[in-house]
C-alpha cells in the first residue's frame, strides 16, 4: 500500500502528456498508412483529424491533471492508443467496403469510422463526466443496490418487447428513436459497482467456514445463495439473450471477487464446478452453444468451413497470411472475414500488423489490466480494491474471451474489442470504465498522509447495522 | 485482500501468456499452411493480381492473362480453347486450376523458386512481378489436323516424337472451352461448368491421357514384340491357318474377322500381322503365356501412369487370365485396356529402335523476359524390345501399311509403318476403331496413335477405314507432306 513513499518524483501528468504525443504519433501514423496503402497519398483530412484527437485526447488529459492529478500516468495514453488504431483499421475498412460496392455497383454502405469518431468523443465526454461527478469512488458504495436495480434493468432491457431488438441471433440490442444500444456494456460497470459494494458488506458472513475438506475451507451451504443467484442469472443472459460472452464474463468477474473478497479457495471451486456444470447443461440443452463448440472444434471441417466456421477459419488464413510482421496496414484483405470492424477486428490487425502488431495490441491491453491491478492492491479501502480489481479483471476476461476466440484458443463467444471494435456502447461504457480505474489510483497513489484509518472499518459497521 | 489480488495478477498473467503463445502458434508455426490453404481466398486475390506467364504453342501465346477494369485485375484467355483444352486445362476461381496451368503453377504465377533472382530484382525496383512461361512441345499443325478430323466425333490422338517422347499433338474430342470456366463470374463459371460435367459426350475428360479403351488388334504389336523377343519365332515363323481357334476349357472357339483362313499362302509371322489374324496370335498368345505378354506389356509402358507433367492413368494388362483369357488379351481384348497415349508410345518405341522414352509436354521455361530458365532434358524409361526385334517389327509394320490391313496409312514418298485396330466394346454397340502408326519407317519423326470410340458411328468398320485417314494427316502435318 506504499503509494509514492519515495519522496517526489515526476509529475505523472508529465509523463502522461509525453506518453500522449506518442500515442497521437501512432493514431495519425496507422491513419496516414491507411491512406497511403489504399490511394498512394496522405489522406485530405489527415490534419483535421489529427487536430480532433489531439483536443480529445488533450480534454481527457486536463480534465485528469485538475480532478485527478495523481491518477496513473499510463491508463490514458494508452486506451488513446487502441482507440486511435481501432479508428484506423475501422476506417481502412470502410475503404474496402466502399471499393467493393462500387465494383459490385451496389450503393456504398456508410462509414463507420465517423460514427466511431463521434463515439469516441462522446466517450471522452463520459471519461470527464464521471471524473467531474465521481470526486471519491467511495461514494459509489453508498448505490450498491441501486446499481443491482439498474445493472440488472439494463440486462434485462433487450428482453422489452417494443425497445428489444436482436442482431445475428443475439437479443442484447435496444432501439430507442432510431438508435440501436447494448446496454450490457454499461451493466458490466454498473454490476461491478454492486459486486464491489456487496462484497465488502458480506465480505465476514461468506468467509465463514463449515467444514474442512482436503485442507480446503467450504462455506456454510447457506451462504451459497448469492453464488447461485449469479450462476443463474449468468446461464439465464445466455438462455434468453443468448450472448455467450457476457454470460461467461459476468460470472468469471463475479467469482474472481468473491474469492478476493473472502480470500477463500473454495468459492473458487464452487465457482470452477458451478460453470463446469453450468456449461454443461448449455451445451446439451441449447442448439447454439453446439453449433459454437462444433465450429471450434472442426472449424476446417469441410462440411462447416464454407458455412458455420466460415468467419472463423477466414480469420485464422488473415492471420496466417500476415505472418509475423502483417501485410502491412491497408495492403491485406481483413474485409473477406465477416464483423471485421467488430468481433473480429482482432484478426484485421493480426493480418495486417502481423503477429508483432498483435502482440504489442496484446501488451498494451495486459498494461491496463496491471495498473488496474497494481491500484487495487494500492488503494486503500475494499469497496476501492473491489471495483479496481473488478474493473480490471474484467478487461482482461474480456480480452481472453475475444482473441481466444478468435484465434480458436477457445470457442468463439461475441464480445467485443475494448476500445478498438467499432460500436458506440462499448466504446463509451470503456471510456467511463477507465474513468474509475483513474479515479481509484488517483487515491491509491495520492501521497497525503491518509485519512482517518478507521474510517473503512467505521463504514462497514454502518452498512452492517 | 491483497494475496488474493496477487494471485488474480497471475492468473491474468497466465491468461494473457496463453493468448501470447496461441498467436505465435498461428502466426509463426502454422502461418505457411494457413496462408496456402486452398480455401483462403487472398492467394487467389495475390495470384489474379499479378499478370501470370502465357503458355506457348511455338511463338504463339494459347493461355494468356489479359488485363481488366475489375476486381481481379487480370482474365486468363485461351486463344483456340477447345483446340488446346486437353493441354491448357483451365484457371478458375471456383474450381481451380487444371493441366498445365495446375501443374506449371509456380512457374506461371511467378513463385516458383527458379525465378528467384527475377523476384528480388523486381521486390528491389518496385516492379510488379510477372510469371515466367511455359513453352509446350505441341506442333500446332498436327494439333489441329487431328481435331479438325475428329470433330464430331469422340475419341483422341497422340503423336511422339519418337526419338524424345515430346508430344506433338494431344487431342481429345469432343472438347470444350476452357475460356468458360475461368471467367470472373462466379455464377456463370458454376452455371458452365455444370452443364459440361452434365453432357453425356463428357467434353472435359481427356480421352487421351485419362481414357482407357481396349485396345484391339493394335497389341497384337505387343504380342508379336514377345514372340521376336522369345528368341523362338522370326517374321517367318508359321503360325497357325486355321479358321477358328478352339478356346481351351470352353465351348467357346475365337474366330478370324474374315470367317476363314488367315491367309490362301503361307501363314508366317508377318502375314498374320499383315491380315491381323486373331487365331494366329490368340495361338501364339496361349503358346507364350500370359506371364510374357505381361512383361512385354509392361516394358512398353504398361500398369503405370505417366507424368507429361498432366498426368495420364495407367494401362492395363489382366493380372491372371485363365487361358481363354490369355488368348483374348492377345489379341487386345478381354480386360486388357490401354490410353491412347500409351499405344502411340508402344509404337514410338517400336520406331526408337526399341528405346522407350519418356512422354513431356513441357518443352520449356521461360522467364517473364522470355530467358530461357530450363528446358526438359528428353529421359528415357527402359528397353522395351532389342534393336533387332525393333527392325523387324518396322518392316512387318510397313507391310501392313503396303498391302495389308492398314492402307490408309499410306504418304506418298514415305515409308509408313502401322497397325489397325478394331476393338469389341461389347453391349451391343459398334466397335472402337483404332490406328497406330509412325513415319518415315527409316528415320521415323513421329508416331501416332488414334482412336475413333464406336467408329465414329459407322456400324461396321475397321480401324483402317476410320482410324487411318486421321493418323494420316497427323503424320503428314509433322512432315510438313
Amino acid at each position: 500500500m506504499s503509494a509514492r513513499s519515495s519522496a517526489r518524483t515526476r509529475n505523472p501528468r508529465t509523463v502522461e502528456l509525453a506518453m500522449l504525443v506518442f500515442s497521437l504519433v501512432v493514431s495519425m501514423g496507422a491513419y496516414a498508412a491507411v491512406g497511403l496503402a489504399h490511394d498512394g497519398r496522405l489522406p485530405e483530412g489527415m490534419f483535421g483529424y489529427g487536430v480532433g484527437l489531439a483536443v480529445l485526447f488533450g480534454a481527457a488529459h486536463v480534465t485528469l491533471r485538475r480532478f485527478a492529478p495523481d491518477a496513473d500516468p499510463l491508463l490514458l495514453p494508452t486506451v488513446t492508443t487502441l482507440n486511435g488504431l481501432g479508428l484506423a483499421m475501422i476506417h481502412r475498412l470502410d475503404l474496402a467496403y466502399a471499393d467493393k460496392a462500387h465494383q459490385l455497383g451496389h450503393p456504398v454502405p456508410s462509414a463507420a469510422a465517423p460514427a466511431q469518431l463521434t463515439w469516441t468523443a462522446v466517450g471522452v465526454g463520459l471519461f470527464v463526466a464521471v471524473l467531474l461527478l465521481v470526486r471519491d469512488h467511495r461514494v459509489l458504495q453508498r448505490f450498491t443496490y441501486t446499481a443491482m436495480l439498474l445493472g440488472l434493468g439494463l440486462l434485462l432491457l433487450p428482453l422489452l418487447p417494443v425497445v428489444g431488438g436482436t442482431i445475428n441471433g443475439a437479443k442484447i440490442w435496444v432501439r430507442v428513436a432510431g438508435f440501436s444500444f447494448q446496454p450490457g456494456e454499461l451493466a458490466k460497470i454498473v454490476l461491478l459497482v454492486f459486486f464491489a459494494g456487496y462484497l465488502v458488506a458480506k465480505r465476514d458472513v461468506l468467509a465463514l467456514a463449515s467444514r474442512r475438506v482436503a485442507g480446503i475451507d467450504l462455506p456454510r451451504a447457506r451462504d451459497l445463495g448469492p453464488v447461485i443467484v449469479a450462476w443463474a442469472a449468468s446461464l439465464a443472459v445466455l438462455v434468453f439473450e443468448r450472448d455467450l460472452g457476457t454470460s461467461l464474463l459476468f460470472f468469471g468477474v463475479f467469482i474472481a471477487l468473491l474469492y478476493v473478497a473472502t480470500e477463500r479457495l473454495s468459492w473458487l471451486l464452487i465457482g470452477v464446478l458451478l460453470f463446469a456444470f453450468g456449461s454443461y447443461l448449455a451445451y446439451s440443452l441449447f442448439g447454439h452453444v453446439q453449433e459454437r463448440v462444433d465450429i471450434w472444434l472442426h472449424a476446417f471441417a469441410p462440411s462447416n468451413i464454407d458455412s458455420d466456421s466460415y468467419q472463423l477459419v477466414q480469420g485464422l488464413f488473415g492471420m496466417g497470411s500476415g505472418g509475423l510482421l502483417g501485410k502491412g496496414l491497408g495492403l491485406g484483405r481483413p474485409d473477406i472475414v465477416p464483423y471485421a470492424q467488430t468481433d473480429f477486428i482482432v484478426a484485421a490487425f493480426g493480418e495486417e500488423l502481423g503477429l508483432t502488431g498483435l502482440m504489442a495490441i496484446l501488451l498494451l491491453y495486459a498494461i491496463v489490466v496491471q495498473r488496474g491491478m497494481r491500484t487495487a492492491i494500492a488503494v486503500r479501502d475494499s469497496f476501492g480494491k473491489l471495483l479496481a480489481a473488478g474493473l480490471a479483471f474484467s478487461v482482461a476476461l474480456q480480452v481472453f474471451v475475444v482473441v481466444g476466440g478468435v484465434t480458436r484458443l477457445i470457442p468463439l463467444t461475441g464480445l467485443t474489442m475494448p476500445f478498438l471494435s467499432y460500436g458506440g456502447s462499448s466504446l463509451v461504457a470503456n471510456w467511463m470504465l477507465i474513468a474509475l480505474l483513474a479515479r481509484i489510483s488517483d487515491a491509491a497513489r495520492r501521497p497525503a498522509p491518509p485519512p482517518a484509518p478507521s474510517l473503512e472499518d467505521a463504514k462497514t459497521q454502518v452498512v452492517r447495522l | 485482500m491483497n494475496t488474493p489480488l496477487r494471485r488474480l495478477s497471475v492468473a491474468i498473467v497466465l491468461l494473457f501468456g496463453l493468448l501470447l503463445l496461441n498467436a505465435n502458434y498461428l502466426q509463426v508455426v502454422r502461418a505457411k499452411a494457413l496462408h496456402n490453404d486452398s480455401h483462403n481466398p487472398r492467394l487467389i486475390a495475390e495470384e489474379y493480381s499479378r499478370e501470370r506467364g502465357p503458355i506457348l504453342v511455338g511463338p504463339k501465346p494459347v493461355a494468356r492473362s489479359v488485363a481488366t477494369d475489375d476486381r481481379l485485375k487480370y482474365l486468363r484467355q485461351y486463344a483456340d480453347g477447345p483446340l488446346y483444352a486437353p493441354a491448357t486445362g483451365f484457371y478458375s476461381l471456383v474450381y481451380g486450376a487444371s493441366g498445365m496451368e495446375q501443374e506449371a503453377n509456380s512457374i506461371l504465377a511467378g513463385t516458383d523458386d527458379s525465378l528467384f533472382v527475377r523476384r528480388i530484382v523486381d521486390l528491389l525496383t518496385g516492379a510488379q512481378p510477372k510469371g515466367g512461361s511455359v513453352a509446350l512441345t505441341l506442333d500446332a499443325a498436327a494439333q489441329k489436323a487431328a481435331y479438325d478430323d475428329l470433330r464430331g466425333r469422340r475419341g483422341a490422338v497422340v503423336a511422339l516424337d519418337p526419338s524424345t517422347g515430346a508430344i506433338l499433338a494431344m487431342v481429345s474430342s469432343p472438347s470444350y472451352d476452357p475460356n468458360l470456366i475461368s471467367g470472373h463470374d462466379p455464377a456463370k463459371v458454376r452455371a458452365n461448368y455444370d452443364r459440361l460435367s452434365n453432357k453425356a459426350s463428357r467434353p472435359m475428360l481427356d480421352r487421351a491421357l485419362r481414357q482407357t479403351y481396349p485396345p484391339g488388334s493394335t497389341f497384337k504389336l505387343v504380342t508379336a514384340a514377345a514372340a521376336l523377343e522369345s528368341g523362338r519365332y522370326t517374321p517367318d515363323s508359321h503360325v497357325d491357318n486355321a479358321p477358328l481357334l478352339d478356346l481351351p476349357q470352353t465351348s467357346a472357339d475365337l474366330p478370324n474377322e474374315n470367317g476363314g483362313p488367315c491367309t490362301s499362302g503361307t501363314a508366317t509371322l508377318t502375314v498374320a500381322l499383315e491380315n491381323s489374324c486373331n487365331v494366329a496370335f490368340g495361338k501364339l498368345g496361349l503358346e507364350l503365356g500370359d506371364d510374357a505378354l505381361r512383361a512385354q506389356a509392361q516394358k512398353f509402358g504398361f500398369d503405370r501412369a505417366f507424368e507429361v507433367p498432366i498426368r495420364s492413368v495407367a494401362s492395363h494388362f489382366p493380372e491372371d487370365p485363365n487361358l481363354p483369357q490369355t488368348a483374348q488379351s492377345a489379341i487386345g481384348q478381354f480386360d486388357v485396356r490401354a490410353t491412347p497415349l500409351q499405344m502411340a508410345m508402344v509404337v514410338a518405341a517400336i520406331a526408337n529402335r526399341g528405346v522407350l522414352m519418356a512422354p513431356y509436354l513441357q518443352q520449356e521455361v521461360r522467364g517473364p523476359d522470355l530467358s530461357i530458365i530450363e528446358t526438359t532434358k528428353p529421359r528415357t524409361l527402359g528397353t522395351a524390345v532389342s534393336p533387332q526385334t525393333a527392325a523387324e517389327l518396322t518392316a512387318m509394320m510397313v507391310k501392313v501399311v503396303e498391302e495389308g490391313t492398314g492402307t490408309n496409312g499410306q504418304i506418298p514418298g514415305v515409308s509408313v509403318a502401322g497397325k489397325t485396330g478394331t476393338a469389341q466394346t461389347g453391349g451391343g454397340r459398334s466397335p472402337h476403331a483404332w490406328f497406330v502408326s509412325f513415319a518415315p519407317a527409316n528415320d521415323p519423326k513421329v508416331a501416332v496413335a488414334v482412336i475413333v470410340e464406336n467408329g465414329g458411328g459407322v456400324a461396321e468398320v475397321t480401324g483402317n477405314q476410320v482410324a487411318g485417314p486421321i493418323a494420316n494427316d497427323v503424320m503428314r502435318a509433322v512432315l510438313h507432306k
